[in-house]
């Protein structure tokens, strides 16, 4: 019987092929988003509306993620982006494999955005790059204001932090003030954005900081 | 569910390294994993149990060493180890930290026969 030593981490091949997806995003001076959520966050109607704040005028595109169906791809479809579905047959979450098979299927020439919506799932997602400059966490009030403490993982690795659904705050028993300091206690400066995709309520701020980001990277 | 995608990777790499260090047989597997990650042990035992069926890995014991949480305090300047997720410094109390451990998702070593 011998010891040998190993020293290589589990999660290396979805990182090589991640940062061999950054790297192509950015040399194409892509902005690619990772967006993730519970299932019935909001998340396409996020996309939806911040497709609608930046299209015709921005050339984007979107990576559908979903366990089957096509049911979000055929809603990003109708409002005229390019879109791709990948299904994937029961697994949690997108890798980064799964994102670089689909590029040559998208017209890339002159893309500014590209928005990968993750299977809906708060835990999976979070352990797996896709080579992505920005992961957005979508928050909805109806999901309690606990998310963040629970899930800690996806909420210290975001980017920005949209807690949507806000007009529903009234309804619904979520404590905001709660919400938001339990994710600067991880992530003590990441953007938190409230807003309602329902009523378009503080959509322009998100927009506005999405229109910011980028030009470090040379994108 | 990710345990499989991780399952997968993690059989990958003991079936190459067994057959690189000319293993006949794989006994057991050293893990260390970060408190932070979603890693779940009987979930991955499961996966691993069918994946190594009928290989040299067959059999082989998932040892896990769990990783602490630390932060980096970006006010005090210190790490300390969270009991916690999602506290602050647990020195200075600051909120302003960043997570210098608890991520790790790796293969420390196995034990093998070689024949």
């Amino acid at each position: 019987m011998a010891e040998i030593k190993i020293l290589k981490n589990i999660m290396d091949e979805n990182l090589s092929q991640a940062a061999l997806n950054r790297q192509w995003f950015r040399s194409r001076k892509i902005l690619a988003l990772n967006l993730i959520a519970s299932p019935g966050a909001g998340k396409t109607t996020f996309l939806e509306q911040t497709i609608k704040g930046l299209f015709p005028k921005y050339k984007l595109a979107v990576i559908e993620g979903d366990i089957t169906g096509d049911h979000d791809a055929r809603r990003i479809e109708s409002l005229g982006v390019p879109v791709v579905q990948i299904n994937t047959e029961g697994g949690c979450h997108l890798d980064a494999h799964m994102i670089d098979s689909v590029l040559s299927s998208l017209d890339l020439d002159g893309l500014k955005y590209l928005f990968i919506e993750n299977v809906g799932n708060l835990v999976c997602p979070a352990e797996f790059d896709l080579g992505e400059e920005l992961k957005v966490v979508v928050l909805s009030t109806p999901e309690g204001h606990d998310k963040p403490a629970k899930y800690p993982l996806i909420f210290s690795e975001a980017q920005a932090v949209i807690i949507n659904k806000t007009d529903l705050l009234q309804a619904v028993d979520f404590d905001i003030e709660k919400a938001e300091h339990d994710i600067r206690r991880l992530n003590p400066n990441v953007p938190i954005f409230r807003l309602s995709c329902k009523t378009g309520d503080g959509l322009d701020k998100w927009l506005e900081w999405l229109g910011t980001q980028g030009t470090g990277n040379g994108i | 569910m990710h345990e499989l995608a991780i399952t997968q990777s993690l059989f990958k790499i003991v079936l190459e390294q067994a057959q690189k260090a000319g293993a006949v047989k794989v006994s057991r597997i050293n893990l260390k994993i970060g408190r932070l990650t979603g890693y779940v042990p009987e979930a991955v035992e499961m996966n691993f149990n069918l994946l190594a069926s009928g290989t040299i890995a067959e059999g082989a014991g998932l040892k896990i060493e769990w990783v602490p949480v630390k932060v980096l305090c970006r006010e005090c300047q210190k790490e300390s180890e969270q009991q916690d997720l999602g506290l602050g410094c647990s020195l200075c109390g600051s909120i302003n930290v960043q997570i210098a451990g608890g991520r790790e998702m790796y293969i420390d070593s196995m034990e093998v026969d070689n024949g």
